[in-house]
Order: structure tokens, then C-alpha cells, then sequence
């Protein structure tokens, strides 16, 4: 081997140190919607007179990947002194740059406020959301400048597969990964060592290691932002199992939506070849891996690893019959290992510090952290990794403090479109693949949407038949027709022309899409119904027989009126319906015509006295 | 498919960019991009083009790739893309009132992708991966967050006046 990893961790630690006063700015998709980009900027123009400094002799601007408390952005910490601020604007700058770093006196003002105890807090890990969380696969993401080999090799990345190459034995690296109960982290939760065992097994002149970064789920982004974040952590994974299985060449397939993804990925392919860390020859050994980025073109089924390998291979995204399994024969008709990102990133972590480190997280059947997209009504959205087991209370009200806006906790939805909802009487219940199945949701990649009183369940089960019948491929014919006739049902409830026999039919369709859909898409797209039906189906009585929404969502049975005794006849509300369907006069109260109300709620908002009501 | 002149399209683009990704059926989606990226949708001309051109496609296997992914356009999109996220993070923090309150200031009709003079398309996507900042409008790659259907009329004046 030509390369010795401690002399370069050695170098890289120097490099880091001869930064100066770090001050990293969060460049996630989230941090730079909000301008962090103008952020760094300026922070560089300012930084660029070194003799203000004190205590140090340069300053450095260090653009991370994401902190995943995307809700706060822009964040800026400054690990040296020991502070975390939010909400960080451009104009906010040269406040922290004079007061802080030159002298020493943070700016309260752009600190957390902790939204009980209303106290600011000045460290990262003092913060509630951090606090409560353990991070693996996202330790680096945020804390490194996700562009720089260097920086990724200081915390030790690509020690794992130095340690792998130099040890030379890959059936001791399946055998680590097995012990460690690593399970895929896209959603299905198969064991990891295992199909890392089927692939070695059928080794033969070619095999292909594939990286799935096709994150479809709507409302889920860890994969995104381990890709922005701490690029080379993935590729360093991919490589270990591409040594680990006989593979000398990968692909990374990413969803289009994904650009700084990509972007950085290219960058960290590239970087990480010039250094001999991918490419041929890897570290002077005779181990070869060439790698590619494939870009997806918006095809939700493409997350199924059948239908990936046929957009992979140029054809339209249409799952496969198995077996074969992508094990036997997969892209291009060779044995191909497909993992998840989050999967192929807790890979170099657990050959890094052993099976035991990693086992010693979770419960009995799901083992090591989990990364969670926080997301809806909560205080705290963001992206969170939390031990396997975790309670959804811990996560709900600890990590994300609770509803926002004070309102009920109404339901969670888990997994995305094929998952399911969890309600009060599951919060308590230590989530794993196992105990989410039983209560008829799934772990899938991880997104948590976090409803309150305000969200119609029953919308929410159309909007997800919505998805998945749009996103049906239609090699199915139940997929492709019954979604379609279950997202009919569902319009004709939330449009109040609902019938009770319409709910049997709901359930028996399901059946029906479930048992005769060959891939993931189809067997779990009526999820959410059932589900829903199981924990809600009152709301959905409440639809059809009383014709109302309990959440007051559903437009064909909301009523907008005009509170009488509260009216002052501002003529407001009049003058910005946008169909005329007010009317009244000066200092008298209005009404509001229903035949004509589109119900657009505009005359709510403008209304000064709050005399205009949902019913 | 509408059909256009082939005087209209520069086959020699669509040349270029089968030689930069190579010949071959596994870069079709690559190539369709990038021929998307240079004349803003893919021109049936350039679809039948790249079928006779590559071995082992077929204009119709090429106009079923397009087709399946959501991403390809088969009409022109307007100058100023606007995507808006329909994902359940934007859903349920109200993407749809933000999505009528575009529609009405465009004047754009469901099923309209393009207006009419060309200069905004609209379209809804599943996800951006933008959750945290729910509900999210896109407008040619710029990310728009904490959007309300006030703060997006905003917007849209604003584009509105600089092209006036």
C-alpha cells in the first residue's frame, strides 16, 4: 500500500489547524434557500483583514453540508467558541464578526431560544433538538466543509477502507456487517450483511456495487443530505463493499431534484480518484473501483431497486419480476449489491469502531441509529438521527418540542407513501422495523410528518393515493387501476358525496392492489388508507354521514360566515373576494352569498376583526 | 405529439450531445436531459432523431422513456419554471392555497403548463427534499421558503415588473 491513512489524518489535522478561527456556515439545500451563501460571502469580506482578529491569525469560512435544523437557518457555528447562532442574515454579520469574534461578546439576539423554557442557549448541544440525538451516519454532516477531501480525511474518513485493504480479507467484512445487524435503511429493512453474502456468492467476471440516492418519499432528506453534507463518507462506504463482494465498478443513482447532491458528488468522486481513493489501484493495491453518478428524471418507482437498475440502463423505470434477485442478476445481467445511501454510510462507522459499538444501539431486532425527517406541525423540523427504539414522544415533544403553536398532537405519518399513521396511543411505543409494522406503518426511509387538530386525515390518505397512483409505473394492472379507483373513492368522500358501503370497497381493493403488485410501490400503496381507516375511521363516518370535516379542511363541506355581531361593515372583506360573493353596506354587517364562496379563505385573513369564520 | 418543422430544430445540437455522453441505449436519459436543457422540452424531431441514431432504440422506445419520467417535457416551458412542492411537509403547511394564489396571478388554467406568452410554466413536484422549510416554491433553480400566497405574488410582481 502506498498510502499510510494516520500521516494523512496527521496532515489533514494540520491543515485544519492552520484554518485558524473556524466559523462554519451551514450550505445545505435549506441554509442556502434561506441565503446562506450571501452569509459566507460576507463573513469572507470581513474576515479577509486579519489584523482585527484577536487571539487568532486567520479566520476561515468553512461551508458545510447540512446541520439538519433546516427550520433555523441560516445556522453559523463557531466551534471555538463554543456557539451555535440561528437564523443568521446576511445584515446580521458584521454584528457577530465585531462583537463576537473581534470581541469576544455574543449576540444574544441570534441565539436558540428554547421555546419553553425561553432562555437562550449558546451550545450546539445544549439545544434540545441536538441534545437528545446520536449521531453516526450524519456525525460529519455540518461539522466539515463537505467539499474538502481534507477535511473529511481529518475526521477520519477512508480509515475504514485503509483498515479493510491493508486487513485484505473481505469475508471478515461481510461477517463485521452481518454481527452488526445492519439493516436497509430505504425502507425495507432487510439485513445488509446478508445481501452483501448473496452478492459475493455469485462472483463471477463482473459485479456492480449501486447506491440508491433516489429519495422519492415526500417529506424525507437524509439521504440528500448525507450526499451534501459528507459526500465521501457514501463513496468511502460503496468501495468497502465493493471490495467486501468482488465488485470493481458502482453507481450512484440521484434523483434530478437533487442538484447540489450531485454537484458535490462529482466533485468528491473526482477529489478522492486524484488522491488514489477510488479509481484504479486503490491505495497502491491491486483493488480497482470505478464509480458513476446516474441522474434519475423524477420516477418515484425508480426507488425500487428493479426499476433503478432499468433506469440505470437506460429503459423506462419499470420494476422486474424476482427472482432473479439483483443479487444473481442484476444491472446489465451481473450480480449487483444495492444499497441505500444511509445504509452504505453507517458502513465505514461500523468497520471504524466493530459490530459490538454498533449492536449496542438499537433493540433486540433493529440495531444501530436512525435518521428521521422531523417534519409538519412540530416546533423543530429538521433532519434527526436517533438510537433504533427511540419513542415517537421522545421525538415528537423532546427533539421536535412539541405542536406548534400550542394545538393537539393529532397523528404522525410515517414512511411516506407507503407507510402509515400512528396515533397518541403509539407514542410511547419504542419504534423499530418490527413494532412499526405490527402497529401498520413501516420505518420506510424515515419521514416524519407531524399532524395537529387542523389536518383531515381523510385528505391526507387521498393526497398519498394521489401520489402513488400518479407515480403507478402500470406494468400492474391492480396497481395501476385500483389505486386509481381508490383515489376515486377517496374524492368522492372529501367532496362530501361519500357512501358507507364505499369504505368495504376501499378495504377490499386494497387487498386486491396489495396481493397482485409485483414491487414495493403497489404492495404497500394502500397503507396509508388502511391505516388511516383503522385509527380514524370516524373521521371518515364523519365525512359521509354528517357530511363535515371534524379539521374544517375539506372545502365542498366548509362553510365560510360572516360572524354578525362581530362585523363592523369595514367593507374589507367585500372588496378582496375575488368572486364577488360578499356584499353589504358601509358600517353594516356583510354576508357572504355560499353559492357563490369558492371558499379560498381570503376574506379570513383580511378580515381585521376576526368576524369571518370556517364552519 | 404536435408536429414541427425540421427546419426548426439544429440537429447538430442533438449530435453533440450524443458524441459528449457516447452512443449508447444506457445514456439515453442522460442525453434527453441535456437535449431538454438546450431547447427548454424535447422536440419530436429530436426524440425520432436520437431512436435512429443509437443502437438498439427506437423512436417509440424513446418517446416511452420520455414519457414515464416526470422530469421530460414534451412542450416548450416557459422562461421563468416554477415548481411548486406538493410534498406532504408543503402539503399539510398549505402548498395548495400557495399553488391558487400562482395559478390566479398567471392566470393559468389546470392542465396548462405553459402561459401563453411563454413566459411562465407551472407545475407541481413531489418533493425537494426541502422540508424544513415547508411550504417551498421553485422558481428556475432558486429555492423560495416559508412560502404564503401573499409572499408569492410578491414574487411574481417582482418578475413581472423586470420584464415589463
Amino acid at each position: 500500500m502506498n498510502i499510510d491513512i494516520k500521516l494523512e489524518q496527521e496532515n489533514a489535522k494540520k491543515h485544519i489547524e492552520a484554518q485558524g478561527l473556524r466559523v462554519l456556515v451551514c450550505a445545505g439545500t435549506g441554509c442556502v434557500a434561506n441565503g446562506s451563501l450571501k452569509v459566507i460571502e460576507k463573513f469572507k469580506n470581513l474576515g479577509a483583514d486579519v489584523s482585527t482578529l484577536s487571539g487568532y491569525d486567520k479566520i476561515t469560512i468553512v461551508p458545510t453540508g447540512c446541520h439538519g435544523f433546516c427550520e433555523q437557518g441560516v445556522l453559523v457555528i463557531i466551534p471555538d467558541k463554543d456557539i451555535t447562532y440561528v437564523r443568521v442574515k446576511e445584515s446580521d454579520v458584521e454584528e457577530i464578526f465585531e462583537s463576537h469574534i473581534k470581541n469576544n461578546t455574543p449576540v444574544e439576539r441570534l441565539l436558540y431560544t428554547d421555546p419553553h423554557t425561553n432562555e437562550h442557549v449558546h451550545k450546539n448541544e445544549d439545544i434540545n433538538f441536538y441534545a437528545k440525538q446520536t449521531r453516526t451516519a450524519l456525525a460529519n454532516c455540518g461539522h466539515i466543509n463537505a467539499e474538502s477531501l481534507e477535511e473529511a480525511i481529518s475526521v477520519r474518513g477512508y480509515e475504514a477502507l485503509f483498515k479493510v485493504l491493508s486487513e485484505n480479507n473481505p469475508d471478515e467484512v461481510i461477517k463485521e456487517i452481518e454481527t452488526s445487524g445492519l439493516r436497509g435503511r430505504g425502507g425495507g429493512g432487510f439485513p445488509t450483511g446478508r445481501k452483501w453474502r448473496f452478492t459475493a456468492a455469485n462472483k463471477g467476471e463482473k459485479s456492480y456495487v449501486v447506491c440508491n440516492g433516489d429519495e422519492g418519499d415526500p417529506g424525507a432528506f437524509m439521504d440528500r443530505s448525507v450526499m451534501e453534507g459528507d459526500p465521501h463518507k457514501l463513496l468511502e462506504g460503496m468501495a468497502i463493499a465493493a471490495f467486501a463482494i468482488g465488485a470493481d465498478e458502482g453507481y450512484i443513482y440521484v434523483r434530478a431534484e437533487y442538484p447540489l447532491a450531485i454537484k458535490r458528488l462529482r466533485k468528491a468522486i473526482a477529489d478522492a480518484e486524484a488522491a488514489g481513493y477510488l479509481g484504479k489501484n486503490i491505495m497502491g493495491t491491486d483493488f480497482n473501483f470505478e464509480l458513476h453518478i446516474k441522474e434519475g428524471a423524477g420516477a418515484f418507482v425508480c426507488g425500487e431497486e428493479t426499476a433503478l437498475i432499468a433506469s440505470i440502463e437506460g429503459e423506462r423505470g419499470m420494476p422486474r419480476c424476482k427472482p432473479p434477485f439483483p443479487a444473481n442478476k442484476g444491472l446489465f445481467g451481473r450480480p449487483t449489491l444495492i444499497n441505500n445511501v444511509e445504509t452504505l454510510a453507517n458502513v465505514p462507522v461500523i468497520l471504524l469502531n466493530g459490530s459490538q459499538w454498533f449492536s449496542s444501539f438499537g433493540t433486540e431486532t433493529s440495531k444501530g441509529t436512525k435518521t428521521f425527517a422531523l417534519t409538519g406541525e412540530v416546533n423543530n423540523t429538521g433532519l434527526i438521527e436517533v438510537p433504533m427504539g427511540t419513542t415517537l414522544r421522545e421525538i415528537v415533544f423532546d427533539i421536535g418540542g412539541g405542536i406548534r403553536g400550542g394545538k393537539k398532537f393529532k397523528a404522525v405519518q410515517i414512511g411516506g407513501p407507503s407507510g402509515g399513521c400512528l396515533t397518541e396511543e403509539h407514542l410511547d411505543m419504542p419504534m423499530d422495523y418490527d413494532n412499526l409494522t405490527k402497529a401498520g406503518a413501516m420505518v420506510g426511509s424515515g419521514g416524519l410528518v407531524v399532524m395537529n387538530e387542523d389536518t383531515c386525515i381523510v385528505e391526507i390518505a387521498r393526497f398519498f393515493m394521489n401520489f402513488t397512483q400518479h407515480e403507478s409505473c402500470g406494468k400492474c394492472v391492480p396497481c395501476r387501476e385500483g389505486t386509481k379507483q381508490m383515489l376515486k373513492i377517496l374524492e368522492k368522500i372529501v367532496a362530501g358525496k361519500g357512501e358507507m358501503e364505499d369504505l368495504d370497497i376501499l378495504e377490499e381493493l386494497a387487498i386486491a392492489v396489495k396481493d397482485g403488485s409485483l414491487c414495493g410501490l403497489g404492495k404497500t400503496a394502500p397503507n396509508p388508507v388502511l391505516s388511516t381507516l383503522k385509527y380514524f375511521r370516524d373521521e371518515y363516518i364523519a365525512h359521509i354521514k354528517d357530511k363535515k370535516c371534524p379539521a374544517g379542511v375539506c372545502t365542498a363541506m366548509k362553510k365560510i360566515v360572516i360572524k354578525e355581531d362581530l362585523c363592523k361593515g369595514c367593507t374589507k372583506c367585500a372588496r378582496i373576494c375575488p368572486v364577488a360573493a360578499i356584499s353589504g353596506t358601509v358600517k353594516n354587517p356583510h354576508v357572504i352569498d355560499q353559492s357563490k364562496c369558492i371558499k379560498c379563505e381570503a376574506c379570513v385573513s383580511a378580515c381585521p376583526f376576526k368576524a369571518i369564520v370556517k364552519e | 405529439m404536435t408536429t414541427q418543422s425540421a427546419s426548426k430544430i439544429d440537429f447538430s445540437k442533438v449530435d453533440e450531445i450524443i458524441q459528449s455522453y457516447g452512443a449508447k441505449k444506457s445514456n439515453l436519459i442522460a442525453i434527453l436531459q441535456k437535449v431538454q436543457e438546450t431547447f427548454r422540452y424535447l422536440p419530436e424531431d429530436a426524440m425520432i432523431y436520437i431512436g435512429t441514431k443509437i443502437d438498439g432504440l427506437s423512436p417509440a422506445t424513446v418517446y416511452g422513456v420520455a414519457t414515464f419520467y416526470a422530469q421530460f417535457s414534451l412542450e416548450p416551458k416557459g422562461k421563468y419554471e416554477i415548481k411548486v412542492c406538493d410534498g406532504t411537509a408543503c402539503h399539510v403547511r398549505g402548498s395548495m392555497p400557495v399553488l391558487n394564489a400562482i395559478k390566479a396571478r398567471l392566470n393559468i388554467k389546470s392542465g396548462q403548463l405553459t402561459t401563453d406568452d411563454g413566459l411562465f410554466s407551472l407545475e407541481t413536484v413531489s418533493c425537494l427534499g426541502a422540508c424544513g422549510l415547508a411550504p417551498v416554491v421553485v422558481i428556475n433553480e432558486k429555492v423560495y421558503p416559508q412560502m404564503t400566497s401573499d409572499a408569492v405574488k410578491l414574487i411574481l410582481d417582482t418578475i413581472f415588473q423586470e420584464e415589463a
